[in-house]
């Protein structure tokens, strides 16, 4: 015992930085690229009032003279729009830093929202098993046959025709939450209802059954932080998948409203101006998003092995 | 510390019934225990198949005596692990009582079992799986504690938890610790300390040292003898190494195809074994005395519990099977020595004596 092993003393970052998952991403600059570029993005959206160099939604700032700005390095560039402007003028940079505030928003939430739905019921499907189980599971099954981006077209469309036009363009965002959310349940139910099931034969969950510790405190504080490392993968990809989701639907025009753009919206909405020659409108929101999406998928994807034993 | 141990002492009174008579700690009676192993009933209906009833205990009867350790013995699947289930409440039984101390607890509700939990633990065969991989050891062990109420506030929870540490032999500073940390012996001594935390007097052990090294085993014995000393505690060992039974038992039982098929005394169950089965099985034990005899090989395997053979069940196996083995179940009946045999043979007198079934004395020497 000449070596002290005792974990306790270390702090929580010193075993972070001990840890396999540490050392496995210092060895992959992909990874480690891929993680920047996340983060740059997180920042720029956390701070987007700071960062932007005008606010998009403030029409005080906007000068419609401006309108149709090609990118600073061209021809007919203005130096204070590095990215060129759009149709009303304002500054590509600045909606890009906003339209990535709002997609990271709805990202997160979304995956949230199906994560807390597909876990409570995966894990309580897995462990309670029987009928609750097989219809749980039954409506997974189903409601996988159907493309997400539908079941969340058809949620839109439903709150759409429910409420008057105001109340949908202020509730919008939420409302594309929801629908992306409760499309993505299945998976995350799936996965933990699979999970649940190995653990819940597992002999430290019988020793708490032995000791009498109720059903819910077994799911919840046994069950679940050891089902958690899979779930923890699939919301890194689900984050990205919900972010196309989400710009998916607003280039079909059923996402956020034009007002306050999306990286989606300002596709789309830059989509009408590519053939007449202001191709930038619609060019670096495209390049934004999929900076985004394929620095969180490379995110995602490293997890996920690096947290397989199988694949060490 | 040793004034607490007065104090279990005391409490480990033997109790006795109105008749002055010791209550046992456990009697187990008629237990029977089926699954239903069908396919799901769709694919029943349309393949026509029937009901498929797994028979994992399917009557069974024995006693354990307060303070003493009952072994309990058998092949893989012969129903060892369902009766310990059955016995902390894991599974309801399908049949019959299991009385703790004279109270019936066969099929209590979770509520119901409550106040007789703290009195019933369980260790369990594989240390890798029995503590939460991501509980701190103090956390594990202070589980019972909080649940069943034993200590007030943090200090006293932690005090606690230090002793339970040093009574199995490691330090109150290995609870900062997480299970992976240790070795299989040392988690197995935590799986102890976590039984112990709700100061039961009736420990059931499903293969506790199978998964182990043999010298951690022989550890791993010893300690649970002086918790046994210490404590007063009553176990019930399930395993399928015959050596560990007999080095811990004071009587065992030998189960086969979820039947008692022999109890006896150790001593006597090792010297003089009755049964055809427990033959068998101390014919497999290696010997190096016995190195160059002539062996009887195990013939067989262990019928599908499925669709068990009618009369004794371990028929086809049996070299003294005759007619009535193979239609009449057998009774089990006590023996002047304590033994307690469920044999035809036996009962007839037609099978010979001797320790194992190879070597029936000296063939040319019997009448």
């Amino acid at each position: 015992m000449s070596i002290d092993s005792d974990s306790g003393a270390k702090g929580l970052l010193g075993r972070a930085l001990d840890s396999d998952l540490w050392f496995s991403f210092t060895r992959s600059p992909v990874v480690m690229v891929a993680a920047v570029v996340t983060l740059l993005y997180f920042l720029a959206a956390i701070f987007a009032p700071l960062v932007a160099p005008q606010n998009p939604f403030d029409p005080a700032s906007l000068s419609l003279g401006d309108s149709f700005t090609a990118p600073a390095w061209t021809e007919y560039g203005m130096p204070e729009y590095l990215l060129g402007t759009d149709d009303q003028g304002r500054d590509i940079l600045s909606t890009l830093i906003y339209g990535a505030r709002i997609s990271l928003l709805v990202g997160f939430a979304a995956v949230i929202l199906s994560a807390v739905i597909g876990i409570s019921l995966g894990v309580t499907a897995g462990y309670v098993g029987g009928g609750f189980e097989s219809v749980v599971m039954r409506v997974a099954d189903v409601q996988l046959t159907v493309p997400g981006i539908l079941v969340a077209l058809m949620i839109d469309g439903v709150a759409r025709t429910a409420m008057p036009r105001e109340l949908h363009d202020q509730i919008a965002i939420y409302v594309v939450i929801f629908a992306i959310g409760v499309s993505d349940w299945p998976q995350y139910a799936r996965v933990t209802r699979g999970a649940t099931m190995v653990e819940k034969s597992r002999e430290y969950v019988q020793a708490a059954k032995v000791i009498g510790i109720h059903p819910l405190l077994i799911m919840l504080r046994h069950i679940l932080p050891n089902v958690m490392g899979p779930v923890l993968v699939l919301a890194t990809i689900g984050l990205a998948l919900a972010i196309i989701a989400e710009a998916t639907l607003s280039f079909l025009g059923v996402g956020v409203p034009p007002t306050t753009p999306s990286l989606g919206t300002l596709i789309r909405v830059g989509n009408n101006f590519l053939f007449s020659g202001e191709w930038w409108i619609t060019f670096f929101p495209c390049l934004a998003l999929i900076g985004l999406v394929l620095s969180v998928n490379l995110l995602g994807d490293w997890l996920r092995d690096a947290l397989n034993p199988r694949l060490r | 510390m040793a004034e607490v141990v007065a104090k279990k002492r005391e409490a480990r009174a033997k109790i006795r019934d109105a008749g002055g008579r010791e209550v046992a700690m456990l009697k187990v009676q008629g237990l029977k225990r089926y699954f239903d192993v069908s396919a799901p009933w769709l694919n029943r209906m349309i393949e026509r198949q029937p009901k498929q009833i797994l028979r994992a205990v399917d009557g069974i009867d024995f006693e354990i005596g307060q303070g003493e350790t009952f072994g309990l013995v058998g092949e893989s699947g012969c129903g060892k692990s369902t009766v310990a289930r059955l016995i902390v409440g894991l599974y309801g039984p399908s049949e019959g009582s299991i009385e703790l101390e004279g109270r019936d607890i066969a099929g209590l509700s979770r509520q119901q079992m409550a106040p007789m939990r703290r009195r019933l633990q369980m260790i369990f065969q594989d240390p890798y799986a029995s503590l939460n991989p991501r509980w701190r050891v103090r956390d594990i062990i202070a589980e019972p504690i909080r649940a069943f109420g034993l200590a007030d506030g943090q200090a006293a929870i932690d005090a606690r938890v230090g002793e339970l540490l040093e009574t199995v032999k490691l330090t109150a500073r290995d609870g900062e610790k997480y299970p992976h940390e240790f070795s299989g012996g040392q988690r197995q001594r935590i799986s102890i300390a976590r039984a112990l935390a709700s100061e039961p007097e009736f420990l059931v052990c499903d293969e506790p040292t199978s998964a182990l090294d043999v010298s951690v085993q022989a550890q791993i014995l010893n300690l649970m003898k002086d918790l046994q000393r210490e404590f007063g505690l009553t176990y019930l060992f399930i395993s399928h190494n015959l050596a560990v039974v007999y080095h811990i038992s004071d009587r065992v039982g030998v189960m086969y195809l979820g039947k008692l098929v022999e109890v006896a005394p150790a001593k006597t169950l090792f010297t003089t074994p009755r049964h055809p089965y427990t033959r068998l099985l101390l014919d497999t034990i290696p010997d190096l005395d016995m190195t160059g005899r002539e062996r009887m090989p195990v013939a067989g395997e262990v019928p599908n519990p499925i669709t068990p053979p009618p009369g004794c069940t371990f028929h086809p196996r049996c070299p003294f099977a005759n007619e009535r083995c193979r239609t009449e179940i057998p009774k089990a009946r006590p023996l002047g020595d304590g033994a307690i045999v469920a044999c035809h043979g036996i009962e007839e007198g037609r099978i010979p004596d001797g320790p194992t079934l190879s070597a029936p004395a000296k063939p040319e020497g019997m009448a």
